[in-house]
């Protein structure tokens, strides 16, 4: 379908994966695109795999995307985001964090967590753009900002400008809790600059 | 580069958004509006992935009773007692529920109703929260009643109005057909305002709402009579549609969602579109079947409309072709007909299929940091020469690891039974063998009591295990008779389960309730109960952490030093403990052990302790300072 821009948006349950496609979701509608979002979830509060479907565009029909066709990979764990390369386009871009969340299969020993998943993808073929913002957002006092680090490192790589992305963020907290719009700005400001910097090294 | 409209707040809100307001919402969202936009004055239900939200929504709503009911029997029979009062009510429910209520169904469709009645049922196609995969369309058939299929929120905002409209012309239930990709998929939705609607109030008539077999059986020519008006109104109906296309190579025949799928991946195909699925229309079947060189029927889970079809003699393809389970989708489609065509795979598909997804460890879903589950899962997985009967719930992740400490899970409140059969039709060899029924408060409140009124009544030798979390912690932590709130979260009467299973014939020396979080009690109440041989009941009594009655405690950390790599605190199971090293030594008896030395993710932890008390070096501290401020970062 020509016009339409396929966002894959993973990672684990309580990282805030749903939400933030939802944010990204109404940003699209903002600048007067047609929206479908949907996720694969099952139980996903229950620490699983997360996977939100984000399809924009003039008129989007099927909610699904299909594999080989997403346009960017927003990964908010390293190992989803190795988990879902597939999903990309040839010529799709990774946005992958870093940082890990071992789950309890990992930790008694059944399976193995892969030693680097950005080179395995990079490997693969597939453009990525790395950074830790697990620890960004760590640094600025609270892990549950990681959802807003993923947002500004998604926020150039959107066929919308990324002001209107900060705009449908910080105003989910001007009524409930304004306290956090400076801090969640500047998660904002620190995940757009981590993907251009890890975007830079790349191209070094 | 398009500008950004000025389109205000694009959440479904709370208080509800003024009409022609076009809004994101999901299946579930829309259909909640449409509920109350058509007047509806008693909506009720059971939680149940993925139908939940459409009550927990409605609930938000003004000007309207809504409930929680105690299962989906008794959510439809209230929704039929509005009905009956003339007033427009509501009912909605997980496939899987519609087995549980299909008894009130299958004789309410003879009744038929007064106020309109809408059914809206939510398969799970492709069990992303389910123990099975089912077909709701079905129950259109089996009772005579119509099935709509939306394919979007906008049309499950529609097809609700319309359901409600149809309803109360042939005085019948309508089924709205849900599908997971319907229920939650967001999409834009245009609302329109709600219209009070008028109650005529009960009319006393027992030749039609007192169902004894005379009176049921004259009112059966009546069913069989509106059947076919129904399908009459099904050919002229708007929700069926022929769209024409140029490539006339294969015609579809499309319901639900997978319309969407066939739109996008076929766009030049003519499409015969059926939202009003059942009856079929066969007229404007044949009519379409001109149209075309051959048919493809897609329709998600069973070859319902494909095998009517066939029965007309009119040629069709379908599950021949398709997947027999699962969601359709349009990489499903495309090489799917590419075949029946004979021709090559598109490039884009072909190209696509070829891209291996890469091999990851798989990552179940798992118990909540500090669950109080996980005490008596950790308990039970002592236990030795034991059969657990499990139930529907957070604890049948039980089964899993590290516990590995259920053995049995059907359907809402089977626990019971099976666990009686288990003692009754035990071998000869298993004289000894423990029965253990593992079942929590909602579940049993569901369907459970009378299993356990069962046990009590034929004697049987089981001890039940009633995990009271006061929620409905699967689904999100909803309300039930068990949590003293209501669907609004305000005081309701609370059940007390001590006198419940009392009153149900259990003695008092056997009913128990004791701390999840106190391990050496449990263990010792649990093998205490298990030796003896009569009923008994366990209940355990610490809420689930996800609803607000939960109060985190000081968080623990390891003492690396102390840490000797037993891996004790492991088989609790906890989220929040990982392995940091894994080695084997060889001990002074030659066996070869394997140490698991850990860490406490301390942010995470919220202080249950159940990790310290297997802990034998007292490797495990409170966490003195934290390390990180905590702030409550919510994005709701």
């Amino acid at each position: 379908m020509s016009g339409i821009t396929n966002i894959l948006v993973v990672g684990t349950g309580g990282q805030g994966v749903m939400t933030a496609t939802e944010i990204l979701a109404e940003a699209a509608i903002a600048f007067g695109h047609d929206v479908k979002k949907t996720e694969v979830a099952g139980m996903a509060q229950r620490g699983g795999v997360v996977s939100s479907h984000l399809r924009f565009g003039p008129k989007v029909l099927s909610p699904q995307i299909s594999p080989g066709t997403a346009d960017v990979l927003l990964g908010f764990e390293a190992a989803e985001g190795m988990r879902w390369r597939h999903m990309l386009r040839p010529t799709g871009l990774a946005l992958m964090n870093t940082g890990r969340l071992v789950p309890p299969v990992v930790d008694i020993g059944l399976y193995d967590y892969p030693d680097d998943p950005v080179a395995e993808v990079r490997a693969a073929g597939t453009r990525v753009f790395s950074f830790d913002a697990s620890a960004i957002a760590k640094e600025l006092g609270d892990i549950r900002l990681g959802n807003t680090v993923m947002l500004g490192a998604i926020s150039d790589y959107l066929p919308f400008s990324a002001d209107v992305l900060e705009h449908c963020i910080l105003k989910r907290f001007a009524t409930k809790k304004p306290e956090l719009i400076e801090l969640n700005r500047r998660a904002f400001a620190a995940g757009r600059a981590a993907a251009t910097q890890a975007a830079q090294a790349e191209v070094s | 580069m398009m500008k950004p409209s000025e389109t205000g707040d694009v959440m479904a809100a709370v208080l509800p958004a003024s009409a022609h307001s076009r809004l994101l919402m999901s299946g579930n969202d829309a259909v909640a509006r449409a509920v109350w936009e058509a007047g509806v004055r008693v909506a009720a239900a059971y939680p149940g992935t993925p139908a939940t939200e459409m009550l927990e929504v409605i609930s938000t709503y003004p000007d309207l009773y809504a409930e929680w009911s105690v299962n989906e029997k008794v959510s439809l029979e209230v929704a039929f007692g509005a009905a009956m009062a003339g007033s427009r009510a509501f009912c909605a429910m997980k496939h899987v529920g519609m087995n549980v209520a299909s008894d009130a169904l299958m004789t309410m469709t003879l009744t038929g109703v007064a106020g309109g009645l809408v059914i809206a049922i939510a398969d799970d196609v492709g069990l992303s929260s389910s123990q099975n995969e089912q077909d709701s369309r079905y129950w259109g058939r089996f009772a005579h009643v119509p099935v709509l299929e939306p394919s979007d929120s906008q049309e499950a905002y529609e097809f609700t109005l319309a359901a409600f409209e149809l309803s109360e012309r042939f005085q019948v239930p309508v089924i709205l057909r849900m599908t997971t990709r319907i229920c939650h998929v967001k999409g834009l939705v245009t609302v329109g305002e709600r219209r009070e609607q008028s109650v005529a109030g009960f009319t006393k008539d027992v030749a039609r709402w007192v169902m004894v077999p005379g009176a049921a059986g004259r009112r059966l020519p009546l069913m069989f009579e509106r059947e076919n008006k129904l399908r009459a109104e099904a050919e002229g109906s708007k929700l069926n549609f022929v769209e024409t296309g140029s490539d006339r190579r294969v015609g579809f025949i499309a319901s639900g969602p997978a319309y969407m799928h066939v739109r996008e991946s076929f766009p030049d195909a003519p499409v015969l579109k059926l939202g009003f699925s059942c009856p079929v229309p066969y007229d404007l079947v044949r009519a379409f079947s001109t149209q075309c060189d051959q048919l493809v029927v897609v329709e998600e889970v069973e070859p319902l409309i494909e095998t009517e079809v066939k029965a007309q003699g009119i040629a069709v393809s379908g599950k021949d072709i398709l997947p027999r389970s699962g969601e359709l989708s349009p990489h499903v489609l495309k090489p799917a007909i590419a075949r029946l065509l004979g021709e090559p795979l598109p490039d884009g598909v072909a190209a696509t299929s070829r891209i291996a997804p890469m091999q990851v460890f798989p990552r179940p879903p798992t118990m909540c940091v500090a669950c109080p589950h996980l005490g008596v899962y950790y308990t039970l997985a002592q236990l030795r020469n034991v059969t657990i009967s499990g139930d529907i719930g957070c604890y049948t992740l039980g089964f899993g690891q590290p516990w590995n400490a259920l053995d049995a899970c059907i359907s809402m409140g089977a626990s019971m039974g099976m666990a009686l059969g288990l003692d009754k039709g035990r071998a000869d060899s298993e004289k000894d063998k423990k029965i253990v029924a593992v079942i929590g408060d909602s579940t049993f409140l569901h369907m459970g009591m009378q299993g356990l009124l069962d046990i009590v009544y034929n004697r049987g030798n089981v001890t039940v295990l009633l995990l009271d979390n006061r929620a409905v912690g699967m689904t999100g932590g909803q309300s039930n008779p068990g949590t003293g709130r209501d669907i609004h979260g305000e005081e309701a009467p609370r059940v007390d389960f001590v006198k419940l299973v009392k009153a149900l014939g259990v003695r008092d020396e056997r009913v128990h309730e004791v701390d999840p979080y106190e391990l050496p009690t449990l263990f010792k109440t649990l093998r205490q109960e298990t030796k003896i041989a009569e009923p008994s009941v366990i209940i355990t009594n610490q809420p689930c952490v996800l609803v607000e009655h939960f109060h985190a405690r000081k968080p623990f950390r390891v003492i690396d030093d102390k840490c000797t790599g037993c891996g004790n605190c492991v088989d609790v199971g906890c989220p929040a403990i990982h392995v940091t090293r894994r080695d084997k030594v060889i001990k002074p008896s030659g066996k070869e052990v394997t140490r698991s030395f850990v860490r406490i993710e301390s942010p995470a932890c919220t202080g249950c302790g159940l990790c310290l008390q297997p802990c034998a070096p007292d490797a495990i501290v409170p966490v003195e300072t934290l390390s990180m401020p905590i702030h409550v970062v919510k994005m709701s």
